[in-house]
């Protein structure tokens, strides 16, 4: 069960010079705040999927018992070093993986001593002091060749992974709104979103949150691809993460705590809490698949990988 | 070849950085062990490497897709780094315990020509930093010894932030300014382009990953691309090669979009020698060449 979700901004600057800027330290009030929601909750579990921890090998999991490193950014190096350990549930990473695996979607966990994880992840749990909390995560990795539907399908593989093992648990999306850096040396007192129309297609996008119309908002990922973020991979994908791991609808209540430029790029700090009532109710554009039927290969035979998939989920629900 | 009274670039490489070479040769540094795989790449890189021991060079220069900077170029600007490199792609394959030295006083020379030619840039400094994986395989595929200090500049995100245009006029400015710095330098540098041709991957791989019966291109129009650029450079055409790289780069998703390739020709000032193609082959369905140029 997902007790709330969130939308935090990955880029290392409100963690490591919030006294810089003013915009890093309205982000930093923020995450203290998520931080104090999260430890009254007392979830069993952090699930955070990633935009800054690419794969190409389907979907990784993170799943190492204790994570330990000092981690540099690669843009951001002279702000600092940032050293970390952080647990994991690795019982429930694997189990996401498998389920993740019935519903036709490649995926495997990842457990090696000095694996780098991403910036964004370090980022997020840091500022959330799970060092103290104790509170275990388990990370997922934004394959680059997804698109919706294995995206989808790996937020309800996080739901039966959940549920089978009757957990509680909060949803991280790491992930910037618009992600258009400057791409010179700036004065981070001065900073400013990218270009206006970023910050209009950020005000919009905060606009659905507010709103709690998270399904509504993940049923415009393309458009926010398209028109918000620089192409770097296929489309935009955390809400759609989001959304489905959440129930894929738009029953919340919805605040942005803050929302703030980071070099540039639009960075916020929302949160989503379930509520009886929806914002809208709408019939959605798109449908909720199941189960990743592949790439849709018209000259794959009967019996294959995908087929298999089907079957093993139709033979569950029956 | 390109030469002044001081320093000279005696070779340039298209020398990519699959972290399955590794994986397949079984260095010490690399904890995972294959049963070998990839031959063909493998053993051109090992033709190259005794061509350029005999240069008796003394650095090497590498451009790097995977250190990706989006404000400015960052080089490295420490003597030493020394650490564990996992891929966080491929972690099953690479895990590298790197000991590597840098020729700081070139890196700053670098930079400071960037610098003057009007783009931003950054030595990095910081001593916990993790040196990519890019650098890493294609410095130990040319040098695996590691007997050579290298200096490693990072490359941007230009062709997506703006267009493969835009990332060529950068790479030809950034290559020109790497090419003063050396001339200046006094110093014998062989440059290392540490890309991928063609570069759509497979999404699954063999539960035997170096299993090279399910390796291929993973389709016919990014190998027909591959020749094409591969035929040019073979005619010694390098300036009609870099003139196709923006198509190339969005037509056959190739890793040219990190500049590095652009980078290369334009430092050894459009070599019109035939480059010598050591070896054409797939990993996990994208193409790689082993190329040098030198001798001019």
């Amino acid at each position: 069960m997902i007790l709330k979700g969130y939308v935090l901004p990955g880029l290392p600057q409100p963690l490591l010079t919030p006294k810089a800027s003013p915009h890093y330290q309205n982000l930093r009030n923020a995450f203290d705040q998520v931080k104090s929601e999260i430890n009254s909750l007392k979830p069993d579990v952090i699930l955070v999927y990633s935009t800054m921890w690419p794969s190409i090998l389907g979907h990784q999991i993170q799943s190492r018992p204790i994570c330990r490193l000092i981690h540099v950014d690669e843009e951001f190096h002279d702000l600092g070093s940032i050293p970390y350990e952080f647990y994991m549930d690795s019982e429930l990473a694997k189990t996401c993986a498998a389920k993740a695996q019935v519903r036709g979607l490649h995926a495997r966990t990842a457990d090696y001593e000095g694996f780098p994880i991403d910036t964004g992840s370090v980022v997020a749990l840091k500022l959330l002091d799970v060092q103290t909390s104790k509170i275990p995560a388990v990370i997922f990795s934004s394959n680059i060749y997804a698109d919706r539907t294995e995206t989808v399908v790996l937020g309800k593989a996080c739901l039966d992974a959940l549920k089978e093992q009757n957990k509680t648990a909060v949803a991280v999306v790491v992930t910037t709104l618009s992600n258009r850096l400057h791409q010179s040396f700036i004065d981070p007192a001065e900073d400013k979103i990218h270009s206006l129309k970023d910050q209009e297609w950020n005000l919009k996008i905060l606009e659905f949150f507010e709103k709690g119309r998270l399904e509504d908002l993940a049923q415009l990922s393309r458009q926010i691809q398209r028109e918000a973020r620089v192409k770097k991979v296929n489309n935009f994908k955390p809400l759609w993460w989001l959304s489905s791991v959440m129930g894929a609808n738009n029953k919340y209540t919805g605040k942005v705590l803050a929302y703030e430029s980071v070099y540039g790029t639009g960075s916020a700090v929302v949160s989503l809490t379930p509520a009886a009532e929806s914002a809208r109710d709408l019939e959605f554009d798109e449908d909720s698949p199941e189960v990743f039927a592949g790439e849709r290969n018209v000259l794959s035979g009967e019996g294959s990988e995908n087929q298999n998939a089907m079957r093993s989920i139709e033979d569950n629900q029956d | 070849m390109t030469s002044s009274s001081s320093g000279q670039i005696v070779a340039g490489c298209l020398a990519p950085h699959p972290p399955h070479l590794i994986y397949a040769e079984n260095p010490p540094q690399n904890k995972p062990r294959s049963e070998g795989g990839w031959e063909t790449l493998r053993w051109g890189y090992e033709v190259m490497q005794k061509n350029l021991d005999a240069l008796n060079y003394d650095v090497l220069v590498v451009m790097t897709p995977h250190w990706r900077t989006y404000v400015g170029t960052h080089l490295l600007g420490l003597p030493h780094f020394k650490g564990i490199s996992i891929d966080p792609v491929f972690p099953h394959l690479f895990q590298y315990n790197y000991d590597l030295k840098v020729d700081v006083e070139l890196s700053t020379a670098i930079s400071d020509q960037i610098g003057q030619a009007g783009l931003p840039t950054k030595l990095m400094k910081n001593p916990d930093f993790r040196v990519d994986y890019g650098t890493i395989i294609s410095c130990h595929l040319v040098n695996p010894l590691w007997n050579k200090p290298i200096v490693a500049i990072s490359t941007h995100a230009s062709a997506a932030y703006f267009s493969p245009d835009v990332m060529q006029e950068e790479a030809l400015k950034l290559g020109m300014a790497t090419r003063k710095a050396i001339l200046g330098s006094g110093k014998r540098a062989v440059l290392l382009a540490s890309n991928s041709l063609s570069h759509r991957h497979f999404t699954h791989e063999p539960p035997l990953p170096e299993d090279m019966s399910f390796e291929h291109i993973t389709n016919h129009s990014q190998y027909l691309w591959d020749m094409k650029m591969i035929g040019l450079m073979k005619d010694g055409k390098s300036k009609e090669m870099v003139s196709l790289i923006p198509d190339f780069t969005e037509q056959a998703i190739s890793e040219t979009d990190s500049g590095a390739l652009t980078w290369l020709m334009s430092a050894m000032d459009f070599p019109k020698i035939p480059a010598k193609v050591h070896a054409y082959g797939t990993v996990i369905g994208t193409g790689n060449a082993v190329v040098e140029w030198s001798g001019i």
